[in-house]
């Protein structure tokens, strides 16, 4: 096995005049959960559009098991942000689910059986399973949270991106959440995780990726999780540092 | 058949390949395009039959699809430039369109072309140009042209049904997947094209766009599932195409207009009484969740 | 054909479709910004039914009345629009789309109506469909002056209010300016200018006036000011070159000339504008490419003022 399952070399991209990221270098080991932390507009989803190339890069180079995108597609999961979807659209829990089968079930054909029952079970392991045959639009934040996370279980990759999948669900689902991480993690899968809650950082992630525009720190929680490193990703701001404080205090209580 | 039932069958065809095709029309967010389509395709026409000075079916559809792809193409050109989508929609048909009028005025001497033909169509004279077809009889061209518009969207529609789904879902997920995004979506340009310019000739643009978005809409109100939805869309389209035709023979008057207002009637009867998500349904339970 | 372009009614005619190109493109700015471009293609088809239950009553051409008829058709079709985005499940481009069509749909069934019963008015449908500056009269052309100048007043005598209500709707509510009464003139304000224009452009091609204009501005300035200046000037030289020009030929529309100046305008903005041309994005991004590539495997360039967006 390599030693490093993601590779990121010198990567930048903008958009039009403005750049977004800008020389964004680190390595991923497989098996970790890494959290990638930074204030509002620092780049966090960029990032993860313009490894999957849903973003044109400006320079630099990204690998999967050393690997161009194009040649491991099927291997990787992505989770976009709840609110990339219109959950309007007229189908299933079970059949969104489904979706995340597509690429395997392949062009002009149609769904089995077999797919039916791995999508099923998916959503079984999200704690979904009675709302299999449910419209998405009347599921619950969280529980449309919950659906796309069952998906990308379906899709059974080794790497996972996720954008920010804990932002406004409720606190059941993001147990639920965490644990099918954990789980992903023992199984020696790789997910890197656009998170915004500082306060449950060290405790959800063994390793993170604090970026603004570009990379401010990386490393295993305990080590680049400092306080130094947290006031230099979100640029010394003393308004926002105090309410890191209060959001602590407020979590001891 | 009978003068009516030619022309009720002909306008049911449009309803129903258009019903279909604009469920996802709408659920892509697109119902615009279908207007800016019906528009440009008249450029198409017009290139055709400058090139070829034929007004056939044959190149009528080849043009057609060029102006449709033409007109798919510009609009998100210019929107990866970032001009507002609906701005860049509104600069390529109002433009292209503006082309095939001039050109009409211009060079095509007005001989078989007219803008006001293809915006209103004619449909009172579709059962007088006849064809003969082999094994089944004589029949009005348009109907046939229709016929095989029809049996080609059902089919593509039928083959990529899961990824028209997920395209129109979730068209980050479906790159990921690898599913090509970008040939589908111009796949489906395509398909409107086609679908466009058949029926452009037999009932004109607006009609066009009429049974494009209002059938799909309404049925968007009646269900939450997709295949009911395109049967429900399919159905309310040939239900405007009979309801219209009555219509324009009780009031003497034209029946491509009436068909487009048809439409409106049951988009109303849906807004108002649709069990799902109608307006009284929601005074009745107001909150569902 | 010197004596075409400056017989007093052909510049009569200029005149007002210039007046009405400066008026387009000063509300065309303004959409532009409400994110509402294809609204005006949609009041302008659900104006046709009003045209012509104006002329069934009065039973004659006469501008003023065709245009009450137009604003109240188009009025309420924008009325049908906002209910049916905000009560039901519909998205706004497909309730525009539905009004646009059906709408339109019972204009030509009236109108088939008037052509049947009446003294037959052929032309009419004609002038509107694409527009025939050519065809109207003296009093047309003041009362579309008239209407043009109101509409560019109106714009701006309230600048700022403008300025604030399309950019800081929370602020302008916080010095007292009322979103909506200020939707209520914007509706109003752009009924006008569709109605106004239905006659020399044409129910399908008004739009363009009051879309094409306001790109192309956006491509030279990032200020809010000389971006409505410019859609103005933009929108007045298009409706003076497309009037110009079709005066040239006999029969010749007016409203697909007008659109082509305008779209030669829009190219012309889209290569070469100041701000966002393509010359000048491939030169920002040969030059970001440029800067990256050069401090590549070094750190990264640290910059002044940290935060941004």
């Amino acid at each position: 096995m390599q030693d490093y399952v993601i590779e990121v070399e010198n990567l930048s991209a903008s958009y039009r005049k403005t750049p977004v990221i800008e020389q964004i270098a680190f390595k991923v080991k497989p098996g970790t959960l890494t959290g990638i932390i930074g204030p509002n507009g620092a780049g966090k989803s960029t990032l993860i559009k313009t490894m999957l190339q849903l973003h044109p890069s400006l320079t630099g180079e990204v690998t999967f098991f050393g690997k161009h995108y194009k040649s491991v597609k099927k291997r990787i999961g992505y989770v976009p942000q709840r609110g990339s979807v219109d959950w309007d659209f007229p189908t299933t829990a079970l059949d969104v689910v489904l979706m995340g089968l597509y690429g395997k079930i392949g062009l002009m054909k149609w769904p089995r059986k077999e797919h039916k029952r791995r999508a099923y079970e998916a959503l079984e392991k999200m704690g979904m399973a009675t709302y299999a045959s449910r419209q998405i639009s009347q599921l619950s934040g969280g529980q449309q949270q919950r659906v796309f996370l069952a998906r990308a279980l379906a899709q059974d990759a080794d790497i996972y991106f996720m954008d920010e999948p804990l932002a406004g669900v409720d606190a059941a689902t993001e147990r639920a959440i965490m644990k099918i991480l954990k789980e992903l993690k023992e199984q020696r899968k790789t997910v890197m995780i656009v998170h915004h809650d500082l306060q449950t950082v060290a405790e959800y992630f063994d390793w993170v990726l604090l970026i603004n525009r570009t990379v401010i720190a990386h490393g295993p929680t305990d080590k680049a999780f400092t306080k130094e490193n947290i006031i230099k990703t979100y640029g010394g701001n003393l308004k926002w540092i105090k309410e890191v404080e209060r959001r602590v205090v407020h979590s001891v209580q | 058949m009978t003068y009516s039932a030619w022309i009720i069958l002909t306008a049911s065809l449009v309803g129903l390949s258009c019903g279909l095709i604009g469920v996802f029309l709408i659920l892509r967010k697109m119902a615009m395009m279908a207007d800016a389509i019906s528009h440009t395709v008249l450029l198409g026409i017009v290139l055709a039959y400058i090139i070829t000075r034929e007004t056939s079916g044959v190149y009528m559809v080849i043009g057609g699809i060029f102006a449709g792809l033409l007109t798919a193409y510009l609009v998100q050109w210019l929107h990866s430039l970032e001009v507002q989508h609906d701005a860049s929609m509104g600069i390529v048909f109002t433009t292209l369109f503006a082309i095939g009028v001039i050109l009409i005025a211009t060079s095509t001497g007005n001989a078989h072309l007219d803008v006001q033909h293809a915006l209103m169509g004619e449909i009172t004279f579709i059962p007088f140009n006849t064809v003969t077809i082999p094994g089944i009889g004589e029949m009005p061209k348009a109907t046939f042209l229709l016929l095989i518009i029809f049996s080609v969207v059902s089919l593509f529609l039928l083959l990529f049904y899961k990824e028209w789904k997920i395209t129109s879902f979730d068209p980050a997920l479906a790159a990921s997947l690898g599913i090509p995004v970008a040939f589908f979506h111009y796949l489906f340009m395509s398909l409107v094209s086609v679908t466009t310019v058949a029926a452009f000739d037999a009932v004109g643009a607006i009609m066009v766009v009429a049974m494009l978005i209002t059938p799909p809409a309404s049925a968007y109100l009646w269900t939450d599932r997709l295949s009911i939805m395109l049967l429900l869309s399919g159905t309310f389209g040939v239900l405007s195409a009979v309801l219209g035709y009555a219509l324009a023979v009780w009031i003497d008057t034209s029946i491509s207009g009436s068909m487009a207002f048809a439409t409106g009637l049951i988009f109303i009867a849906s807004f108002l009484f649709a069990p799902k998500h109608g307006l009284i349904a929601k005074y009745v339970r107001p909150t569902s969740n | 054909m010197s004596s075409i372009l400056f017989s007093s009614n052909t510049q009569w005619v200029l005149l007002s479709t210039m007046i009405l190109g400066i008026a387009a493109g000063t509300i065309g700015a303004i959409a532009y910004w409400r994110k509402q471009n294809l609204m005006s293609d949609a009041l302008a088809h659900a104006a046709l039914p009003g045209v012509v239950i104006a002329f069934l009553l009065s039973g004659e051409k006469k501008l003023y009345l065709l245009i009450i008829g137009a604003a109240a058709s188009a009025l309420i079709g924008a009325m049908f629009i906002q209910t049916i985005t905000t009560v039901s499940r519909i998205s706004e481009d497909t309730a525009m789309g539905m009004i646009l069509s059906v709408f339109y749909g019972l204009g030509i069934m009236l109108l088939a109506v008037v052509n049947r019963s009446s003294s037959g008015n052929q032309s009419g449908l004609d002038s509107f469909i694409y527009g025939q500056a050519a065809a109207m009269t003296r009093s047309d052309v003041y009362t579309m002056l008239a209407l043009a100048s109101v509409v560019i007043l109106f714009i701006l005598l309230f600048f700022k209010e403008w300025k604030v209500y399309l950019f800081d709707p929370q602020f302008a509510k916080g010095i007292g300016i009322s979103h909506r009464w200020m939707d209520i003139l914007y509706t109003g304000l752009l009924v006008t200018t569709i109605v106004i224009g239905i006659q020399a452009v044409g129910v399908i091609l008004i739009a363009a006036l009051l879309i094409i204009p306001a790109v192309s501005a956006r491509y030279w300035t990032e200020s809010f000011k000389v971006m409505v200046l410019l859609s103005a000037l933009f929108g007045g030289l298009s409706g003076a070159l497309g009037t110009l020009i079709s005066a040239l030929g006999s029969g010749l529309p007016t409203g697909p000339f007008i659109v082509t100046a305008a779209a030669t305008c829009f190219v012309i903005a889209l290569i070469f504008g100041k701000e966002r041309g393509l010359l000048i994005q491939k030169l920002h991004f040969n030059k970001q490419k440029g800067r990256y590539e050069k401090h590549a495997g070094q750190t990264a360039p640290v910059e002044k003022g940290g935060g941004m967006m």
